[in-house]
């Protein structure tokens, strides 16, 4: 069951892992809208670690604007980056 | 190598950071680069290794001065080791003891 609905706000945890993970440091605490909802997968962060990588957890496609990422972004306002990010990174916005 | 990569940050996590121009030259491959990737191959129909994951996780686990200097293949080869050291295929001294015979041999480790 997916805890956030497509066009929900969601913020992408900015906590660090030394441990591998799937959030890039140029969207950690970033806040933007989820495009939809990709499904459940085995999650490849225990996965990395030879463990079975279940259970499944919601994937999410959450979509930024560019001009919020990047202080220098010279593009159209409008533009977005989507990126998909597991449910275990994202807090309610 | 960026220098202003904040603290705690893996030195694989790039995006969006300030770096030298990407050398997009190309080569062809070696003979060794083909053996490393056949090595993953067979560790995975073996399933020794059993996801591309657990290859990212090794690479990612190298010192961040070792992940700089090394190069495509060579971080592989790093982290295919370091995988099977974990799972205990293999022990870290045989693993010294080989690259030291085949470097007393004059080959390339």
């Amino acid at each position: 069951m997916a805890r956030f609905a497509a066009g929900r706000r969601v913020r992408i945890s900015d906590r660090n892992e030394v441990r591998h993970h799937r959030v890039p440091a140029y969207v950690k605490g970033r806040t933007g809208v989820v495009e939809r909802v990709c499904g459940a997968y085995d999650q490849p962060e225990l996965i990395a670690y030879s463990n079975s990588g279940e259970p499944p957890q919601t994937l999410y496609r959450v979509r930024l604007k560019q001009k919020e990422l990047w202080s220098d972004y010279d593009g159209a306002p409008a533009d977005t980056l989507e990126i998909e990010i597991f449910e275990h990174w994202l807090e309610p916005a | 190598m960026n220098d202003n990569r904040p603290e705690g940050i893996g030195p694989h996590d790039l995006g969006g950071l300030a770096g030298d121009p990407l050398d997009r030259s190309e080569h062809d491959v070696t003979h060794w680069e083909r053996r490393v990737d056949a090595m993953l191959i067979l560790l995975m129909r073996k399933e020794v290794m059993t996801d591309p994951a657990q290859l990212r996780r090794g690479i990612e686990s190298l010192a961040p001065d070792v992940y700089e200097r090394l190069s495509y293949y060579e971080r592989w080869a790093g982290s295919i080791a370091i995988n099977l050291v974990e799972q205990g295929m293999v022990t870290q001294e045989e693993l010294d003891q080989r690259i030291a015979a085949v470097k007393a041999r004059g080959e390339p480790a």
